[in-house]
């Protein structure tokens, strides 16, 4: 038998729609395709002719499972095209409103999507009836980054509480109270997830790329740093484009990006391996309890990155809540000016990049949006070929639960990964 | 009686509406007792093949397939209920059916062939008949746990067509749109959302989509009386719900070029000098 195909018709535990298609012949991997089927929807063309203050409300819709990345990396990048400060009240409470997300997100990705592979569960909910107290602990940490997402944006999917310039409305002393209080006694529930991510049984890989992310000179980053690679890239948002090229590939609706002519991560472990020394103390702890070897190259090691993404979010959103003072107002007030302006803030799954060009009344000309899972694409492909080919004696049933798996591991958000670009195609 | 069969499906869309089942939290390990679900992708590898006794479906028709899929779900399901914006409005992408779509592609794509994408995105409305819609962007959770109860309860679901002013009332909230003079859509939205907006100390923006009475024109001209131009307006009902009739044809109204409308409350003699 020389030719094997591996299908993989639905991919799922993912967030949207894709599919896997690998041909090997003679040991050698001589088609691998990643294939992304979710329809266009268009969104960077929407935004044209719209206000500025529609933005936040239209791009929360791009992906129901990160849509603080997106109001936070639009707003970012409009107010630097306005030229808008803000104040650091309303920075911190961007951050808190970040933390409720990565909480949720990171919760959802570990315990309903990427740990029934590991345990060898359909899902989280056959998973409960073995494991009841992980999977409730697991749901909790995701309740309580929702109840943060509530107190800002009343709900966790395409939250209200956005604006350009801040927040509509600050969250009272009342609310922050009680929700400081629910944090502090689910500090353990985190601790312990990390233990118990750290304890399961994972594969052993070795996938050296440039890890892509944010970094900031003084905390974990989350919406604001330049963009750094582990090979020396330091740039600014404005200098993305310059550096991160897409192109259309033909199987696929997201287009696939290159740095320097490789694929190269985002995502919580190329994060957490760019800033090892941004960690608080309590988390940095947690982290040497591991045993693991950091900076690691295995991909497999995200869901201890993401447990600890979420004690550090937990620790962030403590502090942030015990100096909170409810501010007068929780926006500045915007001025809209002719201009272009980039941001990329730390979206849970990777640095997402934003571009606006926008009139003199604020209305958009052009938007260009660059999510986390198409800078991903090309490394999860890599990824594919060289996990097949250390798995060949692995029959098809194996070696796709394995592809499976490893793919889980990026997160991948289909339903973000779709954005367009007109370029024309590399040929080979 | 034995559990129903449950499955959840999705078509073009963000997942947000299959999230809400996910962002159950706890309760959704109850759910999953109580009844049986046996297709829902996202969150299992396990997947069951029909009949179901529940389909529910999340998303648009945007596709060549996904017309010929959502037909399939019809005849091997007992009820199918549409959630969420994009399944009962067309969503924020049936923005690509006023007539651009063709530039669109051409605008976007070096290699346009690659892409199967029909001109409009459409509700399942327009394609298949459905048991129960659940509107909002994404639908409430409350809601859609009731309407989980009335099905595993054998009766109608339930879902309130009234606006959202009544439920911002009850729930206390000062009026942005006579307090603040924000242009508000509540007075013509569908309830649902628990007036989360107004409690944000903003204007709702229709993401429910049109309540089952409300009068688009007047609120129009009350927005023309707060300092709107009819160009803003129609952006206010073309967003989240703009292939839905209702807010589709006042979205037009105030795109033609031969509106004269005044604005509301109209200016009285001595008024406002």
């Amino acid at each position: 038998m020389n030719t094997r195909r591996i299908e993989v018709p639905v991919l799922t535990r993912v967030e949207g729609e894709g599919a896997l298609y690998a041909r090997i012949e003679k040991k050698q991997v001589t088609d691998l395709r990643l294939r992304i089927f979710e329809p266009p929807r268009f969104f960077e063309k929407f935004l044209q002719g719209r206000s500025w203050k529609e933005v936040p409300d239209i791009v929360a819709r791009i992906c129901g499972i990160c849509p603080v990345a997106y109001q936070m990396s639009a707003t970012h990048a409009i107010e630097n095209a306005f030229k808008a400060t803000i104040t650091p009240e309303i920075r911190a409470l961007r951050r808190l409103y970040y933390c409720g997300e990565w909480m949720e997100s990171h919760s959802l990705h570990i315990h309903l999507l990427a740990a029934p592979d590991f345990l060898g569960y359909p899902s989280a909910m056959a998973m409960a009836k073995d494991h009841p107290e992980v999977v409730k602990r697991g749901m909790h940490l995701q309740g309580l980054g929702n109840r943060i997402l509530k107190i800002f944006g009343g709900r966790p999917v395409n939250p209200v509480g956005v604006r350009v310039g801040g927040f509509y409305r600050a969250p009272s002393r009342q609310e922050a109270r009680e929700l400081l209080e629910l944090l502090q006694s689910a500090l353990p529930s985190a601790e312990a997830l990390v233990r118990w991510t750290a304890n399961l049984k994972l594969p052993e890989v070795n996938r050296p790329a440039p890890f892509v992310s944010l970094r900031h000179p003084n905390e974990y980053p989350m919406n604001e740093g330049r963009l750094v690679s582990s090979q020396g890239l330091n740039i600014g948002a404005a200098e993305f484009e310059h550096h991160m090229i897409e192109y259309q590939v033909p199987h696929s609706t997201a287009l696939h990006a290159h740095l320097q002519g490789q694929p190269y991560w985002v995502g919580p472990l190329a994060r957490l391996n760019n800033n090892l020394d941004r960690l608080p103390p309590e988390t940095a702890t947690l982290l040497q309890e591991t045993g693991i070897s950091w900076p690691s190259t295995n991909p497999y090691h995200s869901i201890i990155a993401r447990a600890l993404e979420v004690h550090l979010a937990l620790l962030e959103a403590v502090h942030l809540l015990k100096h909170y003072h409810r501010p007068r107002q929780a926006y500045v007030a915007i001025e809209p000016r002719a201009g272009i302006g980039m941001a990329a803030t730390e979206a849970p799954r990777g640095t997402l990049w934003h571009r606006y060009e926008l009139d003199a009344e604020g209305f958009v000309r052009q938007a260009r949006i660059v999510p986390p899972t198409s800078q991903n694409q090309a490394q999860m492909e890599a990824d594919m070929r060289a996990s097949i080919l250390e798995s060949l004696d692995f029959d098809d049933e194996a070696l796709r639960l394995r592809l499976e798996s490893g793919i889980r591991n990026y997160d991948p958000c289909i339903s973000c990964s779709t954005h367009f670009l007109r370029l024309e195609i590399e040929r080979a | 009686m034995s559990k129903l069969r449950i499955a959840v499906h999705k078509f073009a869309s963000c997942d947000g509406c299959q999230l809400q089942f996910l962002n159950l939290e706890q309760e959704l390990l109850t759910l999953a007792e109580r009844v049986d679900i046996a297709h829902f992708i996202e969150a299992s590898s396990d997947l069951g093949e029909g009949p179901y006794d529940v389909s529910f479906v999340e998303g648009s028709v945007s596709t060549p397939e996904e017309i010929k899929r959502i037909r399939q779900i019809r005849q091997q399901s007992r009820q199918v209920i549409a959630i969420g914006a994009c399944a009962t409005g067309g969503g924020i992408q049936a923005l690509r059916n006023w007539g651009q779509h063709e530039a669109f592609l051409k605008a976007v794509y070096a290699s346009p062939e690659y892409i199967d994408s029909l001109e409009h995105s459409t509700p399942f409305s327009d394609h298949i008949r459905l048991d129960a819609e659940l509107w909002g962007c994404p639908p409430d959770q409350g809601q859609l746990k009731r309407m989980l109860a009335d099905l595993m309860a054998g009766v109608t679901p339930f879902v309130p067509g009234e606006s959202v002013c009544l439920q911002c009332k009850r729930q206390g909230n000062v009026c942005v749109l006579v307090a603040k003079g924000e242009p508000c859509l509540g007075p013509v939205t569908r309830t649902g959302c628990g007036a989360l907006c107004p409690y944000q100390e903003r204007d709702c923006y229709g993401c429910f989509g049109p309540q089952a009475g409300g009068n688009t024109t007047a609120l129009g001209r009350r927005f023309l009386g707060l300092g709107l131009s009819p160009e803003a307006i129609k952006h206010r009902y073309r967003f989240i719900y703009n292939w839905a009739p209702a807010f589709r044809e006042a979205s037009q109204e105030w795109e033609s070029k031969d509106i004269t409308y005044t604005p509301l409350p109209s200016k009285k003699e001595g008024e406002w000098s």
